[in-house]
């Protein structure tokens, strides 16, 4: 039982993490907020259910086609509404939660509810784990999980366009004298943030089916996973990724599933009010209280 | 012999990996003014926001008239009578410049210090206005305050910082970005500030117009305590001179 | 500032841009001037009894369905109001609904556990609702703002899953069968006579010395608080006002369905405000009042779409904080006070 709780914690923290990257990047990392993110999850995962149902493409072909689709989707965000509203963040916020709002309750009211909604799993069968048995699709989260967490660190840390990500968080003035188009950058930013969104949603839906529900949940554990690790660190994100993961399995466990959401919300303000900075943040002292 | 307006000993602060502030300490008189100087983050302006409670230190005490302040929250200690202006001098700029001072009016020391019934603060705030500087009768005091030049930008924010009645006022770079006409029309001010019995403390890189105004200067760099007394002797130290130009090898 | 090149002088080659002037009648009604003639007085006057003027003829004249409408519009316009008055104290709420569902669910508790009549709880519900909003939200006053508005969001929808789970308080099905008020009339005049207290309430508060300080908060926080003023305290008076008539509205509204219920604590009351806000123009008051008579009948009109209602808020909310960011509020009084015209550019 124990053993089971642990394996299925660590899937469901790498699952976190995996949901978080995206929403990291952009908002913990370049400072943008993107809160249409739940929306372009499931916006990614219908999308694709479309391409396999209605056009009836392989699915090697509608992933990444989707996952292109959704980056574009963020440059476009940036380029048509974000830009406008640069800088005052509660505006940032308002407007991609508007754009968001209405992406989902568009789903909604045309009727994408079911079970017929889902995607299929990449491999059947399943992978053999001490004494438990693991599904492949699990096991494809977790690769994926790790290997994309991985090169996101090193992305932010080693490569130009990846600090100029961190530049235009930091101090975006200093950014445009060293160079940097905090512009070009920030549209980058967001239609990375876009394309690992909707590869995110393509290894996690085939568990389970697309729910409209699911974008709103997908941005709170998003948020509650940067909030909790600290904007702007990674590394903060994947131990977050694994408090709150754990957390929820073990709530989930011994008091049921509707106390899941509510450990999110319970750790988000937990954190808020002992350490606003977040875990591992580096947010100074001065600016945060006061 | 007068016991110290302030005593602040061996404070420390680090950020991080950096040590902005390290065991400094100091005593000033009441009445007495004194100069802080040193190069670029020596760590001046945190000791300011450690003193006026803006930032905890980690180690160290400050006294103000024998009370310990350190680690009280700021609003009480500029309700005991310590004021400090900000190196970046932010007004309400959608308010007209003598509105301004309405907000720090409403502090519960100046209704303490002046009774209930005193004039309306409109009327105080133009007399302050006028005691730094804006002439009165032209229409410069009801300008909103994004309109206005910076010169008078930095009156208003000594005229914000004096409107709660301080003691002791720890000014911060008062005298930067100011013409030299202007500093001589503020330099005046600050006499009348000593004539009134209030302790000074100003931070500077103008040293010369500093030191027409102190008697005593204490030298900080890379947050140490490294010269105190006056400002001939202060700036004859070789290390002082080493903190702001150099040792000869830098060349 | 657009600037038009030469030729339209013939001297010399004079570029002319756009300025906003005062009006005339403005400049003349500042101050003590503004009782040297009829038409100054009315200048002043008739935005503010506008409001007054219209709501009454439209209580009165309006048929039974969109009366009902008017007092949603005005309770609408009360939630709105207070987020806007803690935008003014430099607090974003993305959680009005929470102010709003407290107020509800204690308002439907009262009458629910010992049978209390609708005057005495809309009351209560609110003070008491306003209080216990401030003290759940005190701890995160010290922080800067977006982590406030995170906590905002965050607490309704705790309190909805929490509600849920523990079954408490009707669990998810509510509590029902709570007094209605009695008769249409009622309605309306407590909703429309709440809606006007509220809005000359908090303009007032907000052009007193308080007020001042309150915004000064918002504008520099460090400057007041050096002066010796307790910035956290100011600000834990703005979230008690604030609340207290968001809880009043959720009271309101409790039983005026005679229902209360988990979708109290919904996102819907959450955008409203923050939506009525950004059309109307945030941080006028008047504004967000503006915006919630604008999007209640709105939405009312366009219920047939049913779930459609809500993409058109999202929509909305886009086009305005994109194309109109000032809101239609400050947008008329800038017109209302201020003409444009072209003049010469000094060279």
């Amino acid at each position: 039982m124990l053993w089971g709780a642990l394996l299925y914690g660590v899937v469901n923290s790498v699952t976190l993490a995996l949901v978080a990257l995206g929403f990291n990047l952009t908002f913990g990392i370049s400072g943008i907020a993107n809160f249409s993110y739940g929306a372009m999850y499931v916006l990614a995962g219908y999308g694709t259910w479309m391409m396999l149902q209605r056009l009836g493409l392989p699915l090697l072909a509608a992933i990444p086609a989707m996952v292109l689709a959704t980056a574009l989707l963020g440059a476009l965000l940036y380029r048509i509404v974000l830009v406008r509203v640069r800088g005052m963040v509660i505006s940032e916020v308002i407007a991609t939660f508007g754009i968001g709002l209405a992406i989902l309750e568009l789903f909604r009211y045309l009727g994408f509810i079911g079970f017929q909604y889902t995607l299929p799993v990449f491999a059947d069968g399943s992978l053999q784990v001490g004494p438990l048995y693991l599904d492949l699709q699990r096991v494809f989260i977790l690769i994926v999980g790790g290997s994309l967490t991985g090169f996101l660190w090193f992305f932010t840390r080693y490569t130009r366009t990846g600090l100029a990500f961190r530049g235009i968080a930091q101090d975006e003035y200093t950014a445009l004298c060293l160079g940097i188009d905090s512009d070009k950058v920030a549209t980058l930013s967001l239609s990375f943030g876009g394309g690992l969104c909707a590869l995110a949603a393509v290894v996690i839906l085939p568990i389970g089916t697309i729910s409209v529900d699911a974008g709103y949940d997908v941005l709170l554990e998003a948020l509650a996973v940067c909030i909790v690790g600290g904007l702007g660190s990674a590394l903060g994100m994947v131990i977050a990724s694994f408090v709150l993961g754990m957390a929820q399995s073990v709530t989930s466990l011994y008091m049921g599933s509707h106390w899941m959401m509510i450990v999110n919300l319970l750790a988000i303000l937990l954190i808020l009010g002992i350490r606003p900075s977040g875990l591992m943040g580096k947010q100074k002292e001065l600016e945060e209280r006061i | 012999m007068q016991s110290p307006i302030l005593q602040v000993r061996e404070l420390t602060k680090d950020f991080g990996g950096l040590r902005a502030v390290d065991r400094v300490s100091f005593e000033l008189g009441e009445g007495e003014s004194v100069g802080i100087i040193g190069p670029n983050g020596s760590g001046k302006t945190t000791l300011v926001n450690l003193i006026t409670g803006f930032v905890k230190p980690d180690s160290g005490e400050v006294r103000f008239r024998g009370k310990v302040i350190t680690g009280m929250p700021p609003y009480c200690i500029a309700r005991m009578g310590v004021a400090r202006t900000f190196q970046m001098a932010r007004p309400f700029y959608n308010l007209a410049a003598y509105k301004n001072l309405v907000v720090p009016l409403f502090s519960p020391r100046v209704r303490s210090l002046l009774g209930g019934g005193y004039g309306d603060r409109d009327t105080v705030a133009l007399d302050l206005l006028e005691e730094v500087g804006f002439e009165r009768d032209s229409s410069v005091p009801y300008k909103p305050a994004s309109v206005l030049p910076h010169g008078y930008l930095k009156r208003l924010e000594l005229a914000r910082c004096l409107a709660i009645r301080p003691d002791l006022i720890l000014l911060d770079e008062l005298f930067s970005g100011l013409s030299l006409a202007e500093v001589a029309s503020t330099v005046p001010i600050i006499e009348k500030l000593q004539m009134e019995g209030r302790s000074l403390i100003l931070i500077e890189h103008r040293l010369r117009e500093l030191f027409r105004i102190v008697d005593r200067v204490i030298v900080l760099n890379f947050g140490q305590k490294i010269a105190e007394g006056n400002p001939r002797e202060v700036m004859d130290s070789d290390e002082v001179k080493r903190a702001y130009l150099g040792t000869e090898a830098d060349g | 500032m657009r600037s038009r090149g030469s030729g339209c002088t013939g001297m010399n080659k004079s570029r002319t841009r756009k300025e906003r002037v005062d009006r005339g009648v403005k400049a003349r009604s500042e101050d003590v001037f503004a009782l040297s003639s009829w038409r100054e007085i009315l200048y002043l006057l008739a935005p503010r009894l506008l409001p007054v003027l219209v709501l009454f003829l439209l209580a009165l004249v309006l048929p039974v369905y969109w009366k009902k409408v008017l007092v949603s519009s005005a309770i609408f316009g009360i939630l709105a109001m207070s987020w806007d008055f803690l935008v003014c104290a430099g607090l974003v709420s993305l959680g009005q609904a929470l102010f709003f569902g407290v107020g509800a669910y204690l308002a439907g508790t009262f009458h629910h556990l010992w049978g209390w009549p609708w005057w005495l709880t809309l009351p209560l519900a609110s003070l008491l609702g306003g209080g216990i909003c401030t003290l759940l939200l005190a701890p995160v006053l010290r922080l800067r703002g977006i982590y406030f508005s995170m906590v905002t969001l965050v607490l309704p929808l705790m309190l909805v899953r929490i509600i849920e789970a523990t079954k408490a308080l009707g669990g998810t099905e509510g509590l029902s069968g709570i007094q209605g008020f009695p008769g249409l009339g009622v309605e309306l005049v407590l909703s429309v006579g709440m809606f006007l207290a509220a809005l000359f309430g908090y303009r007032r508060i907000l052009g007193t010395d308080y007020g001042l300080v309150m915004q000064g908060i918002r504008d520099n926080d460090r400057s007041v608080i050096s002066s010796g003023i307790n910035a956290h305290w100011f600000r834990a008076q703005a979230l008690f006002l604030a609340g207290c008539m968001g809880a009043l509205a959720g009271a309101f509204m409790t039983h005026a369905y005679m229902f209360v219920g988990m979708p109290v604590f919904a996102l819907d009351y959450s955008i409203l405000p923050i939506t009525a806000a950004v059309v109307g123009g945030m941080g006028s008051i008047a504004g967000p009042a503006l915006g919630a008579f604008i999007l209640v009948p709105l939405s009312e009109a366009l219920r047939a779409l049913g779930a459609l209602r809500i993409v058109f808020y999202g929509v909305f909310l886009v086009i305005f904080i994109v194309g109109l960011p000032e809101g239609l509020f400050h947008y008329l009084k800038r017109k209302y006070h201020q003409f444009e015209r072209w003049t010469a550019v000094e060279s």
